[in-house]
């Protein structure tokens, strides 16, 4: 774990204490433990929102430990066993390259190269010198019909290649977000050309929710 | 019962077993390392592998697994022996295997299993894995790269001492044992975490390559340090405690022992008084002890018995007590007490001054009322007790003292004794709660009686206990706490003042000519009358040595064989390890010489006849070990002592856990403890 | 070859509307009460019927999962979980039914409950599929709306709650104990069984924890009859699924097609063939990375179905098929899955703890072929001593792989060796 600096306090702002008003809701009474993981998603976006760097800071833990009246060190455990938490500060884009097998088969190798090329970055976990770009290699984001797959933050960028990838970055560092899902224009997770099966059915559709 | 049949060996054992016990019952030796009969089931090490018939063919983990009617276990089997000789591979490939440099070495559970159930080499040819120390505090030592992540130390952490400090971060291959935030662990049971470590990842900081366990010469005795009565095992090489280790007793500490009986023991080589000291021409010089006697006896020749007294200290043993207390009837004198903190404690009957529900009684109550009490810093164990019956039963505690985590969730009724009143008229919710229980207990501790209203406050205690229903014929719920290991074993040979005589306040301030403190430390040495002869007999040059005119050196209680009376009312006997420093006698003996020259023998020339003795004072002393539970068959309580309940604020008993007596303010891993736990709350107090 | 009309997912693709409208118009919703008025048993007798086995990768049959359930309702509530913690590499279809087809998972949640007796389903849907989390809250949100769920399910009289329960990256929370525990707000390791989660489960209740595809095709199977469903794939392998056909293919795509379906047929009609055509393909894991590779040779006749993947000594697990041509390296291919299990053990017992990272580090000599033969046999041992002695079945979705490589490529790991030997290394990718 490389050094760096804590924040002595933290509070979560208003937009989150309203989502914690829903999250507690969805527990039993007394199971308030259940809201451990919510809430150090909560944190971890709020530190986003207001530092540009999404990560969750040890007090932020202590603050989440008191409300659910758990002890902390059950709160740093579960913190850092699943990798979505960030336990350091990461760039504004947390570039998330899924190297499993399938994502490999299909040129994850070039995604990576492409990120190294566009951020500089050398190792795993570590952030581009203008705070951009952090590089975290994952494993299977379950998309594999779409591999190689580049996860930006939330979102997932299909159908990878050297080429898309230095475009997204590219873009990135320009300002823009791209819309996520297949940078090659197929549809979803259809084959290549569209789909072959589901073509004989007719339902009245409304696109408001087709991507 | 469930019948089992282990390798071909059928046993009955309880529903609700697992296959490990039954196992144990069948006489059957299974491996382990997570599974520990006192915490939750891990089920984790994967060591203790059994093959069980008509389930899915692959190895069981016997502690995992429950047992059923007719089950047949095999232990021996070569899936068994191959599963065994796997894990153990695993267990060792990031094992760094520094056993010539480990304080575990000798008595590792990892060694030995290796060697019983292990291949006789690896095969693994990769890099191992190293895992940076944790801090843990000046108690205990850590070498994390031995960590095989049984979690033994994070669930006793979490399950048995209470304090939920420790835990396992991150995951896989990467998941590490301890506190993630470096801090020192607040337990004050936290020496436990070494005897429970099957490896060398905890280890006893003080005790880091001092010794190897097979050079030490073992005794069994019992701790001072509390009132608990704690059984240990005294290590000592040559003429020197090395280490104390807890002896398992189901009724008193069950395999645990507290800090300050594990790790004071370097207090014992400290500040020694190991010469006769007899004060000549206003300095204290070196003397034998001739010379010492002819001072006392010269100086005591004359005075009048109600102008001598004595008084005994926290950490005496039974015999000394009475021979102190028949040399002073010899004088004379009735001028004797125990009670050097001047609790209000009433020794007419035995229960009025006894825990009487008893520690693993604890485990039956259903609802506790503690007054005056910090049980945590008091006696850990007995603290430890209510936890675990908290854990078991969710039972509702209520504390009327200062403000205290103790480990489980309590109900704090305010720390002044003006709520009693309210408990015995019944208009307080709480005495609703006790009536309601079944088997309620009241503990009253030592901070509710060292007050000028104390008596008082015990007989309001003990009205409490009368109106909820706590005094039957089945079950005694009235409980006093001790803090002195010396106490009930003093008040049970009646080291009391007799009628008319002086108790400790009476004695100072010139209450008396001279003043026979034996252990006596605690006093307030500046209210001793200036012209009082004070002779000290003890072991450490504490406060009671520093006003001294005769000082004779005595033993510690590793240095004695000893009777302790635990708060409890529980008879037992501690035993000699190391022979007392220097000049140093057990104590009784010092008595029994001195009143040899003075004439007057005291009837006793052997241990043996001494206790007899003891018995003959109060049959009590004759019930070694065994304590029978009473019921209380009397309702009528201690005396008030005409005093009323006022509204003054409890004050601890024990406002710092680490330093109590001679020995523990001796002791520089006391005085490090003290830095590391204490003294940041006294500051941010201040 | 399975037509549109008995396909289940009709918005597996997202073309249409994943909200409520959309649904009703693919008839989901539909009769909901009615169903509901059957009341539990004939619900439960009917999914047993169907002959529908769970659709996460074990293949139990979801209706006789569904009976262990206690019959009454006594002082603890019952649980319904459903696992959508889609973590399987290979394994993309869940993910497909939360962002296109979620009503239906919904109106399964509802229905699966209704027959366990529980008021209240946890949807636990893995942390990375963050979109498709707020588009199943969406479908939530309009069944609560519309009263299909809520107080008075679908005015049936039967008070039904779902939430939504993200994870946060792990893996092992897709065992359903492990998901119970991170549920409960802890670290996702595996609990010790028994007690079975049927009996002690969620908050110490009795639950049932399905797989997403496994809940979403119950109201259709519901709907349509267990006669209909049991017509379709092969006896003792009722039914359609969706099949994630990835790797080294022309068009890889998700499909739903029926059980039973030639792998070959499978790949060639819809995803548009194995790169370089069929005699081109190495080999293929055929149901997510913890079954064990097949050959081309077996390849060539299998039938993607539970039992005969079973015959093999592999098995259907998700149904996803991972195809490898022969450029592929297939031992990195494997060493890369040997690095996956071992980042995703929780750590808990010690073989699997213990084993992942050396497997891994003898994996990916074995790339280099910087090895003994010998320690193939040791390799192979190694899988051996974790393969069941471990409290979950990752240790043993760790072995598989590489005993399957070992099976069916022990030749090339040999040549390797010796060409490592020889001074002829093969030349390394870019990493």
């Amino acid at each position: 774990m490389t050094e760096h600096a804590e924040p002595t306090a933290f509070a979560f702002d208003a937009e989150s204490e309203a989502k914690i008003t829903t999250v507690m809701a969805k527990y039993p009474a007394g199971k308030q433990a259940s809201a451990v993981l919510p809430l150090l998603d909560l944190a971890q976006r709020q530190m986003g929102r207001a530092t540009g760097s999404a990560w969750i800071p040890r007090v932020a833990m202590d603050v989440i430990a008191a409300r659910l009246d758990m002890p902390p060190i059950r709160v740093y455990e579960v913190a850092t066993f699943y990798l979505m938490f960030n336990m350091q500060p990461v760039g504004k884009y947390h570039l998330q390259l899924c190297t499993t097998t399938p994502c490999w088969l299909r040129g994850s190798d070039e995604v990576v190269a492409a990120c190294r090329k566009a951020t500089g970055i050398k190792g795993w976990k570590e952030t581009s010198a203008d705070g951009l770009f952090t590089m975290t290699e994952v494993e299977c984001v379950g998309a594999c019909v779409n591999a190689p797959i580049l996860q930006v933050n939330d979102d997932f960028f299909e159908d990878m290649d050297a080429e898309s990838t230095e475009a997204l970055l590219a873009a990135l560092k320009r300002g823009e977000y791209p819309k996520p899902g297949s940078v090659t224009g197929r549809q979803t997770s259809a084959p290549e050309g569209g789909p072959t099966t589901l073509t004989t059915l007719n339902f009245p559709s409304t696109s408001a929710g087709a991507e | 019962m469930v019948k089992v049949t282990v390798d071909g060996i059928v046993v009955d054992v309880p529903p609700g077993s697992n296959v490990l016990q039954a196992c144990e019952a069948a006489g059957k030796e299974v491996p382990r390392f997570c599974y520990h009969e006192r915490l939750s089931v891990a089920g984790n090490c994967r060591m203790c592998l059994v093959e069980i018939e008509k389930a899915p063919p692959k190895p069981f983990a016997s502690c995992a697994y429950p047992v059923n009617e007719g089950m047949v276990v095999h232990t021996d089997t070569p899936m068994v022996k191959a599963g065994r000789a796997g894990v153990m591979e695993f267990l060792l490939i990031n094992h760094p295997l520094d056993c010539p440099i480990c304080d575990q070495g000798g008595e590792c559970d990892l060694q030995d299993q290796a060697v019983g159930y292990g291949r006789d080499s690896s095969r693994y040819t990769e890099a191992k894995r190293a895992v940076k120390d944790k801090d843990l505090g000046p108690l205990v030592k850590t070498v994390m790269t031995r960590c095989i992540q049984c979690t033994r130390c994070i669930r006793f952490s979490a399950e048995i001492a209470g304090t939920p400090e420790l835990g396992a971060t991150a995951r896989g291959e990467t998941m590490e044992v301890g506190t993630y935030v470096e801090m020192a662990l607040t337990s004050e049971l936290s020496g436990n975490l070494i005897d429970i470590c099957p490896v060398g990842a905890l280890t006893s900081k003080p005790y880091a390559f001092v010794a190897r366990s097979w050079e030490l010469k073992k005794t069994d005795s019992i701790d001072v340090l509390d009132a608990v009565g704690t059984n240990i095992r005294i290590d000592a090489r040559g003429p020197e405690v090395l280490r104390v280790l807890p002896r398992l007793n189901e009724d008193v500490n069950e395999e645990w022992l507290a800090d300050k009986g594990r790790f004071a023991i370097d207090g014992l080589k400290r500040r020694r008084l190991d010469s006769v000291w007899v004060k000549r021409d206003g300095k204290l010089q070196k003397a034998a002890w001739t010379d010492a006697f002819a001072a006392i006896d010269a100086r005591l020749k004359g005075v009048a018995g109600e102008r001598i007294g004595a008084i005994a200290g926290d950490l005496a043993d039974a015999e000394s007590m009475l021979a102190l207390k028949e040399l002073m009837v010899s004088l004379g004198s009735a001028n004797i007490d125990c009670r050097v903190d001047g609790a209000a404690i009433d020794s007419t009957r035995r229960d009025f001054y006894t825990f009487n529900t008893s520690i693993a009684g604890i485990e039956e109550a259903d609802a506790i009322l503690i007054v005056g009490s910090n049980p945590r810093r008091e006696a850990p164990l007995v603290n430890a007790r209510i936890l675990k019956r908290r854990r078991a039963s969710r039972l509702p505690i209520a504390v009327i003292a200062s403000p205290a985590d103790l480990t489980y969730a309590t109900d704090n009724l305010g720390d002044s004794p003006d709520v009693l009143a309210s408990l015995i008229d019944g208009s307080h919710p709480f005495a609703a709660t006790l009536k309601a229980a079944s088997k309620p207990m009241i503990i009253v501790g030592q901070g509710a009686l060292r007050r000028a209203d104390g008596a008082a406050v015990l007989a309001a205690c003990w009205q409490i206990a009368a109106a909820v229903g706590a005094l039957s014929d089945a079950w005694h719920g009235f409980n006093m706490l001790h803090t002195a290991a010396a106490r009930v074993g003093a008040l049970d040979l009646g080291f009391v003042p007799g009628n008319g005589a002086k108790d400790v306040a009476a004695m100072m301030g010139g209450g008396v000519a001279a003043q026979w403190l034996l252990g006596a430390d605690s006093l307030d040495t500046a209210r001793t009358g200036a012209d009082t002869f004070v002779i000290y007999q003890g072991h450490h040059g504490d406060a009671g040595a520093a006003r001294a005119d005769v000082i004779l050196p005595g033993a510690a209680y590793t240095e004695k064989d000893g009777t302790y009376v635990n708060t409890e009312g529980r008879v037992q006997r501690g035993q000699l390890a190391i022979y007392p420093p220097g000049e140093a006698r057990e104590d009784w003996k010092i008595l029994r010489a001195f009143s040899g020259y003075t004439g007057k023998p005291l009837p006793y020339d052997t241990i043996e006849a001494l206790r007899a003795r003891l018995e003959v004072v109060n049959p009590v002393f004759a019930r070694l070990d065994i304590l029978p539970r009473f019921g209380c068959t009397d309702t009528s309580g201690p005396s008030a002592m005409g005093g009323i309940v006022g509204n003054g604020k409890f004050v601890d008993a024990v406002p710092n856990y680490y330093q109590t007596d001679p020995i523990s303010r001796a002791s520089p891993t006391m005085a490090a403890c003290t830095a590391t736990y204490v003294a940041p709350l006294q500051a941010a107090a201040e | 070859m399975l037509s549109d009309a008995d396909r289940i997912f009709t918005n597996l693709y997202g073309i249409g509307d994943p909200g409520l409208t959309g649904a009703r118009a693919r008839g989901d919703w539909d009769g909901t009460k009615a169903i509901i008025a059957r009341g539990r048993e004939a619900i439960v007798e009917e999914m047993k019927a169907s002959g529908l086995r769970g659709r996460g990768g074990a293949g139990f049959p979801t209706g006789l999962k569904w009976s262990f359930m206690p019959k009454a309702i006594g002082k603890l509530p019952h649980y319904l979980v459903v696992n959508a913690d889609e973590s399987e590499p290979g394994t993309c279809k869940d993910r497909d039914i939360l962002r296109h087809d979620p009503h239906k998972l919904v109106e399964g949640c509802l229905l699966a409950s209704f027959a366990m007796g529980a008021h209240a389903a946890y949807i636990y849907v893995r942390g990375e599929f963050y979109n498709e989390a707020v588009a199943l809250q969406q479908a939530i949100d309009e069944a609560y709306e519309a009263g299909l769920i809520g107080p008075d399910a679908c005015g049936s009289g039967w008070a039904f709650d779902c939430y939504l329960h993200r994870g946060a990256g792990a893996y092992i929370c897709g065992e359903e104990t492990a998901l119970i525990e991170s549920l409960e707000g802890k670290k996702g390791m595996p609990r010790l069984k028994p007690p079975f989660p049927a009996a002690m489960g969620l908050y110490g209740c009795p639950t049932t924890v399905n797989n997403v595809e496994s809940i979403a095709v119950a109201p259709t199977i519901l709907r349509r009859g267990a006669a209909w469903f049991t017509g379709l794939g092969r006896p003792n392998n009722a039914g359609t699924k969706l099949f994630c056909i990835s790797g080294h293919v022309n068009k890889p795509c998700n499909v739903e097609e029926e059980l039973g379906i030639p792998l070959k047929e499978l790949i060639e009609k819809y995803a548009g063939g194995v790169r370089g055509g069929w005699d081109n393909l190495l080999a293929v894991i055929p149901g997510g990375a913890s079954v064990p590779l097949i050959n081309k040779a077996t390849c060539d006749t299998m039938l993607m179905d539970f039992d005969s993947l079973r015959a093999v000594k592999s098995g259907l697990g998700t149904a996803a098929v991972i195809v490898m041509d022969k450029s592929t390296d297939v031992i990195k291919a494997i060493a890369r899955l040997s690095q996956f299990y071992k980042h995703e053990s929780c750590g808990q017992c010690t073989p699997c703890r213990e084993g992942t990272g050396w497997m891994m580090r003898v994996m990916n000599r074995m790339v280099q072929g910087r090895a003994t033969i010998e320690e193939i046999d040791t390799l192979e041992q190694v899988t051996r001593q974790i393969e069941g002695h471990t409290i979950c079945a990752l240790g043993d979705a760790a072995a598989w792989p590489i005993q399957g490589l070992i099976k069916n490529f022990r030749p090339m790991m040999e040549e390797r060796i010796r060409a490592y030997k020889a001074g002829r290394s093969m030349p390394l990718a870019a990493e």
